[in-house]
């Protein structure tokens, strides 16, 4: 096991050391100067030239490369172009409130799709189902951004239940986590209304049911924790869809999270934040496959890790 | 020409043209609170770096200069100075600042403090996109470069008196003084919090920052200490970011936003403008901006003028204007109608496709040609362009339309053979201050068409060159006049070479709550951006 995690480990910091790579190389390609973006309209040459300098961006693409790497082992994601602060501060000051919003995204993720698939899974086949089921769809296949605005309108402004936009308490989480959740509440639905339907024909389900248990406790003390088990699994995996839609969700909730800040800075071609928010998000998501993987085998004891 | 003037006797002379009566000044009590949205993150509030309409007035509230403008005006006047005096010759510019102005860390503000402040702005080290406005102070070009470490031309006479000698005549030199550039900073502040001092202001200002929660909010309030007493009116201003501007209209319709610093979005414009709720919420005023079509004089075939003279009589600008729902007005020249040296009686290229047609024929083109008009890719832009594209179809002129990122058009503006037309929507110009010199030197002159210049039609005439430099050096207010009309003169010759085709001058449109009062000039102030915050007040602590 220590060992299974150790070399996942060096595959993570390898990964990872790709995706900068890689990052680095597209931001480098884009057109913009960035030395001529900090020195404004009103700059002479001389003073171009002279940010250009300060900043290494007359170096050789790799030189500038292995100083960002190098400042990357320090913890040093460097200073944004225009908002002329840390990035590892921007990303720090507004990470708390993403998780947050993941948080919420997970419960509401889970509870909507559970509930709709063992729903569904228990009327199979009825007008319930095919309606759930077409949510579902829905779900799945809908742009964030439509269901965000959706929302808003209809309980924000239209019947006053919530805030419209912004952050800070329960009530301003509640939208744009069901906003978020929903994509995977409808991959959820569908997955957890085939598992226990799959479950629910097994041979050990039909001897409950034959033992007198009452139809409730067959379905939550021996249905559900089995249908459930591959869902839990997925849960790590989830994390990188947040990732790219938080961008979308808290820019039309007006959510201080990272999303937002890469929107801001992709739209301002600031680079280093661009960088910063990858890298971290590039991390979530591998590590939430990681930590996918390393609860399957304490759920189900079949799965060994090699 | 010794010109001394003094601020009470100036104050004296302004309060006649200045927006308010001076006895509703007197009458409107501080206090009460307004709450301000944006979009997006504030940049940085470092008055040497900060350069984006958003943080620009925000600046002028925590910061003072020595030079400022009246209210709601273009019309100059000393801030923290008390006085000032020009050489006859126009070269040397000597200050008297005003007693107890303080900082916002208790201290005393000194002459010493406005020569560390631009001698800051200068230096390569601060990376200030201001930096070039100084040129004309003698040593400039030894501080700039990184070879000395202050500016030889600035004196510090005593506390109270600071003398500037420029190596050359300036008359736009007052105007320099006005901008955030050349606001004043405390030194050990900027010391104590290095890099981060954008974050971390302290200035000299208004109000002074109580609160930054990054992403989310900040907070201003009222500076005790002021030196101007009676200003600010408010004693707080919330301004919220990442603030949809759809959404900060809805809240503005539920009482919690007074000012949506983002505007009414264009595509929500015609129905706010209709809508009984907002109709008496809106303020409309003129804004030191044009909208034109660059044509770069080095590429073929718009080295010819007849062709630059056709593309300006085939764009059907109302049509344009009608794209934009009227948020603008037409204009025929470079300088837009608020701005000093504006032609009125200039007529321009009308709109005519027949004689465009015969032009394009004279220059041996009948058949027409093809070519590419970059645009940045934010609506409207695009769609203008498009209105742009049908009208030079007309007459026979293929231009594909290049619909880029907008660092990626500027980039291309700047280089000598990218671009051969360029919309300038969303990108230039807007004037730094209200001075015609300002709509030259960068964008006609021979000194933007460089690589990485602004100057997108690399349009360099020498002539007007030196005729715009003649006029800067007339320093003496008394012929103010006579430079404006020299300027007028330079402006109308640009437009006989025809290297631009002007389209519109965008308006100002300020939404603003029934809460927040004020004269409506303080809501399209040219300087203050999205309004006046020291001068607005709260209706509610009345």
């Amino acid at each position: 096991m220590l060992a299974y995690v150790a070399r996942r480990l060096i595959q993570t910091a390898l990964i990872l050391l790709g995706i900068s790579f890689v990052t680095f190389v597209l931001l480098y390609l884009v057109p913009a100067d960035p030395a001529r973006q900090i020195a404004g309209r009103s700059a002479t040459a001389a003073t171009v030239e002279n940010i250009r300098e300060q900043l290494g961006l007359n170096l050789p693409f790799y030189e500038q490369y292995l100083r960002y790497l190098g400042g990357l082992l320090n913890g040093d994601l460097g200073r944004s172009y225009l908002q002329k602060t840390e990035v590892s501060e921007l990303i720090a000051s507004r990470l708390p409130a993403s998780l947050l919003l993941m948080v919420g995204a997970i419960f509401c993720e889970l509870v909507l799709g559970l509930t709709m698939g063992v729903v569904a899974a228990l009327k199979r086949g009825s007008r319930t189902d095919d309606t759930l089921m077409i949510a579902s769809f829905v779900g799945v296949s809908a742009p964030q951004f439509v269901i965000g605005i959706l929302l808003l309108y209809v309980f924000a402004v239209k019947l006053g239940w919530f805030p419209i936009g912004g952050y800070g308490t329960f009530a301003h989480l509640i939208l744009p986590s069901i906003t978020l959740g929903f994509l995977g509440a409808g991959w959820y639905s569908r997955m957890m209304r085939s598992s226990l339907i799959d479950v629910l024909r097994q041979d050990y389900i039909r001897t409950a049911r034959a033992t007198g248990l009452t139809r409730a406790r067959v379905l939550f003390g021996h249905a559900l924790p089995n249908a459930i088990l591959p869902i839990i699994a997925m849960i790590g995996i989830d994390i990188g869809l947040f990732m790219s839609g938080i961008v979308v969700v808290e820019s039309v909730f007006g959510w201080p999270g990272i999303g937002q800040l890469a929107w801001q800075a992709i739209q301002r071609v600031d680079i280093p934040i661009i960088m910063g928010v990858t890298l971290v998000s590039a991390c979530a998501i591998v590590l939430g496959n990681l930590l996918a993987d390393l609860i399957t085998p304490l759920i189900d004891p079949r799965i060994k890790l090699r | 020409m010794r010109n001394l003037l003094l601020a009470g006797v100036a104050a004296a002379a302004l309060s006649t043209s200045a927006m308010l009566a001076p006895a509703f000044a007197q009458d409107i009590k501080q206090g009460g609170s307004m709450t301000v949205t944006y979009k997006d993150d504030v940049s940085t509030l470092d008055p040497a770096i900060g350069y984006d309409w958003q943080n620009w007035s925000m600046i002028k509230s925590l910061f003072d200069g020595l030079m400022d403008y009246v209210p709601g005006t273009t019309e100059l006047r000393p801030e923290i100075a008390e006085s000032y005096e020009i050489s006859d010759d126009g070269t040397v510019f000597t200050f008297k600042l005003r007693d107890g102005v303080k900082f916002h860390n208790g201290r005393d503000l000194t002459a010493e403090d406005v020569k560390y402040s631009i001698e800051r702005t200068v230096n390569p080290k601060t990376q200030s996109p201001g930096a070039g406005f100084f040129g004309s102070i003698k040593g400039f070009e030894e501080a700039s470069s990184g070879d000395a470490d202050g500016l030889s031309g600035i004196t510090v006479v005593d506390d109270h008196t600071i003398k500037f000698e420029l190596s050359r005549p300036d008359a736009t030199f007052l105007h320099v003084l006005a901008l955030n550039f050349a606001h004043v900073v405390p030194k050990e502040e900027v010391e104590k919090h290095g890099a981060d001092f954008g974050k971390h202001p302290v200035g000299s200002g208004a109000f002074r920052l109580a609160e930054w929660t990054l992403g989310q909010r900040l907070v201003f309030e009222r500076f005790e200490d002021y030196w101007n007493p009676g200003v600010p009116k408010l004693d707080q201003i919330i301004f919220e970011v990442g603030q949809e501007p759809v959404v900060a209209l809805l809240r503005l319709q539920n009482g919690e936003v007074d000012v949506p610093g983002d505007g009414i979005p264009p595509a929500k414009f015609i129905e706010v403008k209709n809508d009984p709720k907002f109709k008496d919420l809106i303020i409309q005023g003129g804004q030191l901006h044009t909208g034109y079509v660059t044509m770069n004089v080095k590429m073929e075939p718009f080295d010819k003028p007849e062709v630059r003279k056709a593309v300006n009589m085939a764009i059907n600008k109302d049509r344009i204007l009608r794209i934009i729902n009227g948020r603008a007005v037409a204009a025929n020249q470079p300088l837009p109608p608020s701005m000093p040296g504006y032609a009125k009686d200039y007529e321009g290229y009308a709109y005519d496709p027949e004689a465009a047609k015969a032009l394009l024929a004279e220059a041996g083109l009948a058949d027409g040609f093809e070519t590419e008009l970059y645009v940045m890719n934010t609506d409207p832009q695009p769609r203008i362009a498009q209105a742009i594209q049908q009208d030079l179809k007309a007459i026979g002129i293929n231009a594909s339309i290049k619909s880029l990122a907008q660092a990626n058009v500027i980039a291309a503006g700047g280089e000598e053979d990218q671009a051969p037309m360029i919309w300038s929507g969303g990108m230039a110009w807007i004037a730094d201050f209200p001075d015609p010199s300002n709509f030259y030197g960068p964008i006609l002159g021979c000194d933007g068409a460089v690589p990485g210049g602004w100057n997108w039609a690399w349009y360099c005439n020498e002539d007007l060159d030196a005729m715009a430099k003649d006029a800067d050096a007339m320093v003496d207010p008394e012929k103010a006049g006579e430079r404006e009309a020299m300027w007028r003169d330079i402006y109308l010759k640009v437009m006989e070479d025809a290297p631009w085709a002007p389209i519109f001058n965008e308006e100002r449109f300020t939404i603003r709550s029934e809460r927040i009062g004020g004269d409506d000039k303080l809501f399209v102030d040219p300087v203050h951006i999205p309004v006046h915050y020291d001068e607005v007040f709260a209706k509610d602590v009345q």
